[in-house]
């Protein structure tokens, strides 16, 4: 029997990474629940609320996309639409040449990691540095982050410290705070030589166009204070109707993603700098990211698109902490990932329909979801549509047989007790495949089929 | 969820044995029936039932599960509640139903099924209103809590009723919403994350030094009891229906 790869590829994680993956997950995911039981009388009310409201801003996506685009262009922002990577990409290289742009500074965004951006502007002669601490982190080591929130989950302060010896940030030295002082005087240096700042978006509100940043580091900010040119790259499920909503959004967002009652940083961008404000992008663009939304939006799985990148179903997934992001191939991974990896590949779905499967259906990710996002549905839904299209995923057990079994009552009862002669086999020579699978790890109770029957008609009969 | 007073003792159930409790399990089954008894039930057992189909539905195999549904209900056709000692295949008959059968003709009659079929525990104490389990079962039980009871009554009703029974002392233990790795098809398909998960599982249940882990899932038991053995370290588990029944005779014989 092939193992499933996202299986193989947790057996071969160094185990070092696995343990510093779970137990950190393990602490934010318990910091997350006394965080909102202590803030919030009702928590699951306000996960199904926020929910409620995200669903009914994708179930009315078009109107709420027109006001969005109306109130952000009354704002003075320009805004354009990709229909997916390549247009993305194209635009925002097409902004910044035309602008003769050099150096850019950018803050996390996990759109643009899904466009691959940095690669593109690299390959035309721009330079891009992240500067959300992991972010860099990532972009020195050329390795692309594991988690939503936490992209170097599966780093070690030892390991840092080695690349950034490695890149000219200083002698070797593991202590965290020197790593951040040294990130620090290296990225200060880089937002003041840069041209343009990008930055990706938490939120838009349709109603008065604010686009809403959220980041611990400010470094959102830094991106955009010294520059002309603010560049947003934002998925079209980041609007959310009103203003007002968004006091239930980051109620949830800092509380599911890093146990915080808000990130150090919130910020509402009216568009570009006004001429009453000292300092701030002239010119402010957002790009209206697709990429296979719209796609996701018509199937039975739109509800992943309510996701508002908290990564709290990454932290509480018992998989994810054995297997890692990377695992997931993709660059949304865990459960989350499981489910919008393989609708945002398109047509390549058969690549990643073994996603769906690395789940025990256990449903934790459902229980932390602050949009109630009915994950395990969306992954049997997937599952379902796999088998449908024909899609072999490696490890799959046919159940045909089975049906034909469990729907002969005679023929079924006739196994069970036959299928006692199993007790005296030894384990090689069991004749089904996933019992002696079964048996490599643990061991199996005794086979007593019939037993419980035949007690039941006897005691009927006394 | 009907309340416990407008019903009748001596009510009638309907008893699903479950796949494994007829393979595997037969203990929890007898138990299963001898509470229900205990609690003045007359207990039916439709000869041709066979499994709720649930290894299908998790494979993506809607067909050959709706199949298997298909043949369940008709097998327990007609009012009376269904009682199940498993919360995985309750799950699976009423959540599981619904979403396989969305769009399929017959989406109603799963939808009657569902709303007839309980969990053991769910039922003793939200269907018949029982409040507490008497009798006496010397042990220190770590309970763990299956995934497929998430949200359902299991969970506080299986509470409830061991913290009843004298002599029984419920260990708390670190990460209890995290699963055993189970998974069914999974425990075979992902061989190696389904044994870490179940390793962490076990490492957390057994700070607490229990005497027994108890589950309302045999599934669950059946992996983490055969991880533990296999790996040298043989741990006693138990049925919820078995603690229940047990704790009723007349000296305290445990069972396994």
């Amino acid at each position: 029997m092939n193992p499933q790869p996202i299986d193989r590829y947790a057996e071969t994680l160094a185990r070092e990474t696995r343990d510093s993956v779970s137990a950190s997950a393990a602490i934010t995911t318990e910091k997350r629940v006394d965080i909102l039981a202590r803030d919030f009388p009702d928590p699951d009310g306000l996960r199904r609320l926020a929910g409620q409201i995200k669903q009914h801003t994708l179930e009315h996506l078009d109107d709420y996309l027109a006001k969005a685009v109306r109130a952000l262009r009354d704002n003075g922002v320009v805004v354009h639409f990709a229909a997916d990577a390549e247009e993305a990409r194209k635009l925002i290289l097409g902004l910044l040449s035309e602008r003769g742009v050099r150096r850019v500074v950018k803050s996390k965004s996990m759109a643009t990691e899904e466009i691959h951006l940095n690669d593109h502007l690299a390959a035309h002669g721009i330079d891009c540095v992240e500067t959300d601490l992991g972010e860099f982190i990532v972009q020195i080591d050329g390795d692309t982050p594991s988690h939503i929130v936490r992209p170097i989950i599966h780093k070690n302060r030892r390991e840092i410290a080695r690349s950034f010896e490695a890149h000219g940030l200083g002698d070797y030295d593991d202590d965290p705070e020197t790593i951040t002082r040294r990130a620090r005087i290296h990225l200060r240096s880089k937002y003041m030589e840069s041209d343009a700042g990008i930055t990706g978006g938490n939120f838009i509100s349709a109603e008065s166009g604010r686009v809403v940043l959220v980041t611990n580091e400010g470094n959102a900010r830094f991106s955009m204070a010294p520059n002309r040119l603010h560049l947003a790259l934002i998925g079209i499920e980041k609007i959310v109707p009103r203003d007002r909503d968004l006091a239930v959004f980051l109620n949830l967002l800092a509380r599911s993603a890093t146990a915080q009652q808000l990130t150090v940083y919130t910020q509402f961008i009216n568009g570009p700098r006004a001429s009453t404000q000292p300092s701030g992008p002239e010119e402010m663009h957002v790009v209206l990211l697709d990429n296979g939304r719209s796609r996701v939006l018509a199937t039975d799985c739109r509800e992943i698109l309510r996701c508002i990148r908290c990564g709290a179903c990454q932290n509480v997934c018992p998989v994810y902490r054995q297997a890692s992001g990377h695992a997931y191939r993709a660059v949304y991974g865990g459960p989350v990932g499981a489910v919008l990896s393989p609708l945002l590949a398109g047509e390549r779905f058969s690549d990643l329909a073994d996603l769906p499967k690395a789940s025990t259906l256990c449903g934790a990710c459902r229980e932390v979801c602050p949009v109630d996002i009915p994950i395990p549905d969306l992954l049997l839904r997937l599952r379902a549509r796999a088998k449908e299209e024909g899609v072999r995923t490696p490890a799959s057990i046919p159940m045909a047989p089975f049906a034909t079994l469990a729907t002969s009552p005679a023929l079924w009862r006739t196994a069970m007790t036959a299928s006692r002669a199993m007790n005296h086999l030894p384990t090689a020579a069991l004749p089904v495949k996933p019992l002696r699978e079964w048996l490599k790890l643990r061991t199996l109770p005794e086979w007593r089929g019939g037993e419980f029957r035949k007690w039941m008609k006897k005691r009927k009969q006394s | 969820m009907d309340s416990a007073t407008d019903k009748p003792a001596g009510r009638k159930v309907l008893f699903m044995a479950t796949c494994l409790c007829d393979a595997f399990f037969a203990e929890t089954a007898k138990a299963a029936v001898e509470v229900l008894e205990h609690a003045g039930c007359e207990v039916l057992f439709p000869e041709d039932q066979t499994c709720c189909g649930q290894p299908a539905f998790n494979a993506g195999d809607f067909a050959s599960s709706r199949k298997v549904a298909r043949h369940t209900w008709r097998v327990f056709s007609g009012e009376l509640p269904v009682i199940v000692p498993s919360g995985s295949c309750t799950a699976m008959c009423g959540h599981g139903n619904a979403l396989q059968f969305e769009g399929e003709a017959d989406l109603g009659e799963a939808r009657d099924f569902g709303k007839r079929t309980w969990e053991l525990c769910d039922y003793l104490v939200n269907g018949l209103g029982i409040k507490t389990w008497s009798g006496r079962y010397e042990a220190r039980v770590a309970l763990h809590h299956s995934c497929h009871t998430r949200g359902s009554g299991t969970g506080a009703a299986m509470k409830q009723l061991l913290s009843g029974i004298a002599g029984l002392e419920l260990r708390e233990f670190g990460q209890p919403e995290q699963c055993c790795g189970f998974g069914g098809t999974f425990s075979v398909t992902f061989p190696h994350i389904s044994g870490e998960m179940g390793k962490v599982k076990l490492e957390q249940v057994l700070t607490s030094s229990p005497d027994l882990i108890v589950s309302a899932d045999g599934s669950c038991l059946m992996h983490l009891g055969g991880l533990a053995a296999r790996g040298g370290r043989p741990v006693r588990v138990a049925n919820v229906a078995e603690i229940l029944r047990d704790a009723l005779l007349p000296a305290p014989a445990p069972a396994r």
